[in-house]
C-alpha cells in the first residue's frame, strides 16, 4: 500500500510538467493582445503597451516564457496578474475560500445524493423513486443561474434566512445556500449512481448470504448492499471534486464568492498565463491525491480490491 | 479590466444631470448620522491606485473619493473649483493656475504647485507606462517625455548618467512651469478652449511627495487630499472591498455628510442588486439586464435612471467592399433608418437607454437633438428600403450583414435585436458575431480584419464634447479604429478646439458632428442611462454626470 | 428445455455395473443435466435483449427517443414557420396566440418553432457528445482497470491532464482555432475535456468486476484475458457508465448553453434549446415561462434516455433480470 502509494505520488511529477505546458500553451494561443484589451475602447500609447507587454514576457516566444515561469515557480515565485498582486496572494486568498464551498457542496451532493439514491433503489418503481426521477431532471434541465436566483430569491431577499451575498470572509454558514446551489447537478448524478448500484446489489449473493445468515434488514442494507454500492458514487465524488473547485463560475457569480473559479474564469479572459497555469497547477495536485484517495477507498469498500505490490 | 464582464454591461454606467430624487424633496430632509459608514457597489481596481494609472470606473470611484483636482464636476457637470482658486489664459494656449492656500494631503504635508506639476510629469513619462498618458499630450514637451532616444551620444542625465537608447529625451515637459508654492502656468501645444474643463478628470490629481518613494506601494495605500481617505493601512481588501473615512481636513465642495464609505466590489450586477434587495448593501450604481423590467417596483421609491455620457453606437469599417464612396454612404444610411432605437430601447432595454440623436450625449453642453441630418437616426423603413436598393443598383449585396461584439459583455440581446430588425427592414441576411472576449474583437478591429460591423461605445473622461469627438473620429487618434477620415471633419475640430470661446468652440463641434450624420462612420445607438437603486436606510442620493453617485452627499441614519 | 428429444431410459440396475454412480443412461434425472447442443448458446448480450423486449418502459422511452430524433431529422414537417425571420420586438414576451402556441421569445420570435428548430442542433451535441465521450471512456476505463499496472498509470494521469484543463480555456482556444462552430466540432471539443470523468468510473466498477467469483472461476478455465474482459467483466461493469452517461446527456445539452453565452457556442444562426434557456435567463423575473419550453423539451429528451438506460441496466444484469 505504502509503495502504491509513493508510486502515484512520484507520477504527479510528469502530469505537474504536462499540465502546465498544455495550459501556458493554450493561454499563450488565446485570441488578441491581452495588455491591448486591458484598456478597452480607450486609447493608449503603444509605448505603454510595448513596456507592459516586456514586464510580463508576453513579447518571448512561448517556450521561453514557460521555463522563465516554472524557473520562477520553483524558486516560490508564481508571477503576477495584471494588475501587479503577486498569484500566490491571490491563491492564498481563494483556495481557502472555495476549499470551504467545494466540501461543503461535497458533503450535502454525498450525503443527500446517496440517501435519496438509496431509497429510490429500495424502493424502485415506487412513488419516492419516481419523484426522485423528477427532481433530478429538473435539476439536470434547469441551468444552474435559475436554481441559484430563484434560491437566493426566496431565501435571501424575501425570506431573509441567508445572506444573499457573501461577505469577504466567505464564513461557513453563509456558504450553505451557495453550497446547495453547486451541489444541484452532481446531486442528481449521485442519486442515480446510488440508486442503479443499490438495484443491483440487492439480488447479489452477498445480500442474499447475509439476510440468510439472519441479519437485520437495516443491517444488510447499510453493510451489505451500500458499502457494495459505493464505489461508483466514490469515484464519482473524486473526480467531482475538481468541477466543483473550478466551475463554479456561475455560482460564485450569483453570491460574489471570490474563489477558484471566478479567479480562473476571469484570468482566462484577461490572457493572464501565470495565474491560470499556477491556479491549475494546485488543482492537478487536488486531483491525483483525490483520485488517489479514491483508489485507496476502493480497497475498504470493496475486501476483493488489493493493490498489487 | 478585473471586472467580470459575464452578464454585466462591459461599459460602467455614466450619469448625469440632477438626480430626479422622486419623492425625497417633500420629505422632510433627514439629516442623518453624520458617522454612519455608506456601503455601495464597486469592482476592484485594476491597477494600484495612481490616478495617472487608473483608466477603469472600478478604480475611478475610489481615486475620485480620495483624491481632490484643481477642479470638481457637480451633478449636472459643471465644474466646480476645489484645491485651484483660478484657472486662467488670454490666448486659450498658455494657463495660469492658482491654488487656494491651506490644503494639505493627509499626512500633513501641503499641497503645492510641484504637488501637481510632479504628477504629471509622472503621468506623461514613457518610463512609467502610465495608462492615462495621453491625457497629457496637449501640453508642450509631451513628445519629449514619451519619445525615445535612438542615438543619445553620449549626453548625461541630471545626474551625471550616460543616457541610453530607449530613454526618453526628456524627464520632464518643458510646458509646465512652476511659478511660486501656489502658482503654476501650463503651455499648450495647440490652443484648447475648454481646458479646464477636463481637469476634473483623476489623472490631474496632485500627488505628494511620498508617492515618488514608491509608487506601486503608494497605490496600495494612497495618501490624498480628497473628502474620504483609506480607514487604515491595508483598507483595500483585494477582489473584497475598500474602506474609506472621512478626511477632517477636507475643506473643499465636497464635504461628506456621512462618516465613510465602503466600496463593497461585486463580481456581477446580479449579485450586487440582490444584496440592495436583501438588505445588505446601500447603495448600487448599476442594474443587471434581469432587473430593467423590475427594478421600478422592487424600489418605487429609491431609484434613478436618466440619460447618462455613455454613447453607444456600432462602426462600420470603410476598408470592406460596398461600404465606401457613394454606395457606402447610401447602405450606411439605409442600415442606420431600418433600425427601431424606439423599440429596442422599450422592450430589450426597458427605457434604461435613450435613442442617440448626436454623437455625443444629453448631458453634454452642445448636445442637440435637432443637428441637420438626423433624421438618419430615425427609423423610417420606406427610406430605408429606398436607399439600399439604389445603393444595390451601384452594386448588388449578396452577403450576410454582420455585427461583432465580445459576448463576455452582455451584448448579444440588443444585436440580436438590431439584426432582427435591420433583416426585417431590409429583407438581407444579417446576423450577430460574437468573440469570446474582448481582446480577441479589438484584435481583429485593430488589424483591420473585420467581415462586418463593430459595436462600439464610448464613456466620456470630463463632460466636453471635444472628448466624444476627437478619440474616435479625427484622423489617426487613438481609438479610430475603423480608420475613418475626413479633412473636413478633423479641420472643424481644430477650429473648435482653439476657439476663443466655449460657445463657439461649441458650435463648430456642431458643424462636425453634421459631417459624421452625412458619412456615418459610426451607426448612433442610444445612450446607456445611469440606472442605479438604494435602499431606504440612505437618502440624499444624487449620482454626477459620470454614473457615480456623489457619494459625500449621501446621508444614513 | 424441450425434455421430448431425450428418450427415456429403462429403469432398474445391470448385475455387471462396477461404477457406484449409475451409468448417464440409467439415471432419471439425465435429461436435466445432459447439455441441449441443438440450441445455440445465448450470450449476455442477447439474453439482454430478450429481457428488454419484455418492459413496456423499453417501448415508450424507444417511441420517445424516435420521436425526438424525427424532429431533430425533419423539424420542417412540425413547424412551418423559418424561426429566426419574422421576429417582432413588438411580440416580445408575448402569450400564446393563433399559430403560435407557446407565445414568443424576449426577441419576438416563435417559441414553438425554435424549440422544434432547436431540436437538432441540441440533440447532435448531446448525443455526438455521449457517445464520443462514453466510446473513449469504456475502452480507456476498462483496459486501464483491468490490465492496470503501466498502462493503467499512462492513461489515467493524461486523464488527470485533460480534466485539469477548464472546459472553457479548451473551448476558447479550439472553438476560435476552428473555422465553423457546428454541433460537431462543439461535441468535440466538449468531448476532449469530459472523457476522464467516465474513463474513471468504468475503471472503478471493472476493479470491482474483475475480482468477482465468475472472473475467477473464467480464469481458472483458462478462457483468455480479453475474452474475460468483454464476455464477462463489461456487462457486469457498464451499469454505472450507462447512468454517467444517460444523465450527460442532458448536461452536455446544458454546457452548450453555456458555451453559447460565453460566446463560443454554436455559429451564427444555429438555433438550440442551449441558446434560448441561455437567452432567457434575463426576463427570468418577469417572462419565466419563455424559459419554460426549451428547458421542457431537454427534460423529456433527458427522461426518455434515462429510462432506456434504466432497462438496458437492468436487462445486462442476470439478477435484476431473474428477479422480475
Amino acid at each position: 500500500m505504502l509503495w502504491y502509494t509513493g508510486k502515484r505520488l512520484l507520477q504527479m511529477i510528469p502530469v505537474f510538467f504536462g499540465a502546465t505546458f498544455l495550459i501556458y500553451f493554450m493561454v499563450f494561443s488565446l485570441p488578441g493582445d491581452p495588455i491591448a484589451a486591458l484598456y478597452g475602447d480607450r486609447p493608449v500609447s503603444p509605448g505603454v503597451i510595448a513596456q507592459i507587454r516586456a514586464e510580463y514576457n508576453l513579447d518571448k516566444p512561448l517556450i521561453q516564457q514557460y521555463l522563465l515561469y516554472i524557473g520562477g515557480f520553483f524558486q516560490g515565485d508564481l508571477g503576477t496578474t495584471f494588475s501587479g498582486r503577486p498569484v500566490s496572494e491571490v491563491m492564498a486568498s481563494a483556495f481557502p475560500i472555495t476549499a470551504r464551498l467545494a466540501m461543503l457542496a461535497l458533503f450535502f451532493e454525498a450525503s443527500a445524493g446517496i440517501l435519496v439514491g438509496l431509497v429510490a433503489g429500495l424502493r424502485k418503481g415506487k412513488l419516492f423513486d419516481a419523484s426522485a426521477l423528477v427532481v433530478s431532471l429538473l435539476l439536470i434541465s434547469v441551468p444552474t443561474f435559475v436554481i441559484g436566483f430563484v434560491l437566493q430569491f426566496v431565501f435571501g431577499v424575501q425570506l431573509g434566512i441567508f445572506r444573499t451575498t457573501v461577505s469577504g470572509a466567505a464564513p461557513l454558514d453563509e456558504l450553505i445556500l451557495p453550497a446547495l446551489v453547486l451541489a444541484s447537478v452532481s446531486f442528481a448524478y449521485i442519486v442515480r449512481l446510488t440508486r442503479a448500484s443499490v438495484s443491483d446489489n440487492l439480488g447479489a449473493d452477498f445480500v442474499r448470504t447475509a439476510t440468510a445468515k439472519g441479519l437485520s434488514r437495516p443491517r444488510v442494507v447499510t453493510v451489505h448492499v451500500l458499502r457494495n454500492s459505493l464505489v461508483p458514487v466514490v469515484t464519482f465524488l473524486g473526480v467531482d471534486i475538481g468541477s466543483l473547485m473550478v466551475g463554479a463560475i456561475v455560482t460564485e457569480g450569483i453570491f460574489n464568492i471570490n474563489g477558484v473559479g471566478g479567479t480562473v474564469y476571469d484570468a482566462i479572459q484577461l490572457g493572464e498565463g501565470p495565474t491560470v497555469v499556477s491556479f491549475i497547477a494546485v488543482m492537478v495536485v487536488i486531483f491525483v491525491v483525490a483520485n488517489l484517495f479514491v483508489d485507496l477507498l476502493y480497497a475498504a469498500l470493496d475486501p476483493r480490491i488489493r493493490y498489487a505490490k | 479590466m478585473k471586472i467580470r464582464r459575464m452578464g454585466t454591461t462591459a461599459i460602467a454606467l455614466a450619469a448625469v444631470g440632477a438626480l430626479a430624487l422622486s419623492g425625497c424633496s417633500s420629505e422632510p430632509q433627514s439629516t442623518g448620522d453624520g458617522s454612519a459608514i455608506v456601503t455601495t457597489n464597486g469592482s476592484e481596481p485594476q491597477n494600484p491606485l495612481i490616478p495617472t494609472n487608473t483608466t477603469e470606473a472600478g478604480g475611478g470611484k475610489i481615486v475620485t473619493s480620495v483624491f481632490a483636482g484643481l477642479v470638481s464636476y457637480s451633478a449636472t457637470g459643471e465644474q466646480e473649483l476645489e484645491v485651484a482658486e483660478s484657472i486662467e489664459s488670454d490666448d486659450a494656449t498658455t494657463w495660469t493656475v492658482t491654488l487656494n492656500d491651506g490644503w494639505t494631503f493627509t499626512n500633513d504635508e501641503p499641497v503645492t504647485s510641484e504637488s501637481f506639476i510632479d504628477a504629471w510629469n509622472y503621468g506623461a513619462l514613457y518610463d512609467n507606462a502610465q495608462g492615462s498618458s495621453y491625457f497629457f499630450d496637449n501640453i508642450v514637451g509631451y513628445s519629449d517625455v514619451q519619445n525615445t532616444m535612438d542615438d543619445p551620444s553620449g549626453a548625461v542625465d541630471e545626474a551625471g548618467a550616460p543616457l541610453q537608447v530607449g530613454d526618453p529625451l526628456t524627464e520632464t515637459m518643458s510646458g509646465l512651469t512652476v511659478v511660486d508654492d501656489t502658482t503654476f502656468t501650463v503651455e499648450l501645444a495647440t490652443a484648447e478652449a475648454d481646458w479646464p474643463l477636463r481637469l476634473g478628470y483623476t489623472a490631474y490629481s496632485p500627488l505628494p511627495k511620498v508617492a515618488f518613494e514608491d509608487m506601486d506601494a503608494f497605490g496600495e495605500n494612497p495618501i490624498g487630499n480628497g473628502p474620504y481617505e483609506l480607514a487604515a493601512e491595508g483598507a483595500w481588501e483585494h477582489d473584497v472591498q475598500i474602506a474609506l473615512v472621512t478626511n477632517p481636513d477636507y475643506a473643499g465642495v465636497r464635504v461628506p455628510k456621512n462618516g465613510g464609505l465602503d466600496i463593497v466590489f461585486y463580481g456581477t450586477q446580479e449579485g450586487a442588486y440582490a444584496a440592495v434587495q436583501g438588505g445588505d448593501l446601500d447603495v448600487l450604481d448599476a442594474l443587471p439586464p434581469s432587473a430593467f423590467a423590475s427594478y421600478q417596483s422592487d424600489f418605487p421609491d429609491t431609484f434613478v435612471n436618466q440619460p447618462a455620457a455613455v454613447f453607444q453606437a456600432f462602426n462600420m469599417p470603410y476598408y470592406l467592399e460596398h461600404w465606401s464612396g457613394e454606395e457606402g454612404e447610401l447602405r450606411r444610411a439605409a442600415i442606420s433608418m431600418s433600425i427601431n432605437r424606439e423599440e429596442i430601447t422599450d422592450v430589450i432595454f426597458q427605457g434604461t437607454r435613450t435613442p442617440a440623436t448626436d454623437f455625443t450625449s444629453p448631458v453634454i453642453d452642445g448636445y442637440s437633438d435637432s443637428l441637420e441630418g438626423s433624421e438618419v437616426l430615425e427609423y423610417n423603413p420606406e427610406e430605408a428600403v429606398a436607399k439600399w436598393a439604389e445603393a444595390d443598383a451601384i452594386s448588388p449585396y449578396e452577403d450576410t450583414f454582420d455585427i461583432a461584439y465580445n459576448s463576455d459583455g452582455g451584448h448579444s440581446a440588443w444585436v440580436d435585436a438590431v439584426v432582427n430588425s435591420i433583416k426585417n427592414t431590409l429583407d438581407i441576411e444579417a446576423a450577430g458575431k460574437p468573440y469570446p472576449t474582448f481582446a480577441a474583437a479589438l484584435d481583429d478591429r485593430s488589424a483591420a480584419t473585420l467581415t462586418g460591423a463593430t459595436r462600439a461605445g464610448w464613456q466620456a473622461d470630463y463632460p466636453s464634447m471635444y472628448n466624444f469627438l476627437a478619440p474616435l473620429y479625427k484622423t489617426g487618434a487613438g481609438s479610430n479604429y475603423e480608420g475613418y477620415s475626413s479633412e473636413e471633419f478633423d479641420g472643424l475640430l481644430d477650429e473648435g478646439a482653439s476657439a476663443s470661446s466655449v460657445e463657439d468652440a461649441t458650435a463648430k463641434y456642431v458643424e462636425a458632428q453634421e459631417v459624421l450624420l452625412k458619412d456615418l462612420p459610426t451607426v448612433p445607438l442610444w445612450y446607456a442611462n445611469v440606472t442605479g437603486v438604494w435602499a431606504d436606510t440612505v437618502q440624499n442620493v444624487e449620482f454626477g454626470w459620470d454614473s457615480v453617485p456623489l457619494y459625500s452627499n449621501i446621508t444614513k441614519e | 428445455m424441450p425434455s421430448s428429444t431425450v428418450p427415456d431410459a429403462p429403469r432398474g440396475t445391470r448385475p455387471d455395473q462396477e461404477h457406484f454412480v449409475a451409468a448417464l443412461e440409467d439415471t432419471p434425472v439425465a435429461p436435466l443435466d445432459k447439455l441441449d447442443e441443438s440450441q445455440k448458446a445465448r450470450s449476455t448480450w442477447s439474453d439482454a435483449w430478450q429481457a428488454m423486449r419484455r418492459r413496456p418502459t423499453f417501448w415508450i422511452s424507444s417511441a420517445l427517443i424516435l420521436l425526438v430524433a424525427l424532429v431533430a431529422i425533419f423539424p420542417g414537417l412540425f413547424a412551418s414557420a423559418q424561426p429566426n425571420d419574422g421576429c417582432e420586438l413588438g411580440n416580445s414576451n408575448g402569450g400564446p396566440e393563433a399559430g403560435h402556441p407557446l407565445g414568443f421569445t424576449f426577441q419576438g420570435c416563435d417559441i414553438y418553432a425554435r424549440v422544434i428548430f432547436g431540436t437538432q442542433a441540441s440533440v447532435t451535441v448531446g448525443i455526438l457528445a455521449t457517445v464520443l465521450v462514453t466510446i473513449v471512456g469504456i475502452v480507456v476505463g476498462a483496459l486501464a482497470g483491468y490490465y492496470g499496472g503501466f498502462l493503467d498509470a499512462i492513461v489515467s494521469r493524461i486523464g488527470d491532464i485533460f480534466f485539469a484543463v477548464p472546459t472553457v480555456l479548451g473551448a476558447i482556444v479550439l472553438l476560435s482555432v476552428l473555422p465553423d462552430r457546428t454541433p460537431v466540432t462543439i461535441a468535440l471539443v466538449m468531448s476532449i475535456f469530459a472523457w476522464p470523468q467516465i474513463a474513471r468510473i468504468m475503471r472503478g466498477a471493472v476493479l470491482t468486476a474483475s475480482n468477482s467469483d465468475y472472473v475467477t472461476a473464467s480464469v481458472a478455465l483458462g478462457v483468455s484475458k480479453f475474452t474475460i474482459l468483454v464476455r464477462h467483466v463489461l456487462p457486469n461493469a457498464i451499469a454505472p457508465v450507462i447512468v454517467i452517461a444517460t444523465v450527460s446527456l442532458g448536461t452536455f445539452i446544458v454546457a452548450e448553453a453555456t458555451l453559447s453565452f460565453l460566446g463560443i457556442g454554436l455559429g451564427e444562426g444555429i438555433m438550440s434549446w442551449g441558446n434560448d434557456i441561455g437567452d432567457a435567463q434575463s426576463t427570468i423575473r418577469t417572462a419565466p415561462q419563455v424559459l419554460l419550453y426549451p428547458a421542457a423539451a431537454l427534460s423529456v429528451t433527458v427522461l426518455s434516455f434515462l429510462m432506456l438506460g434504466d432497462v438496458v441496466r437492468d436487462a445486462l444484469d442476470p439478477q435484476a433480470r431473474a428477479r422480475r
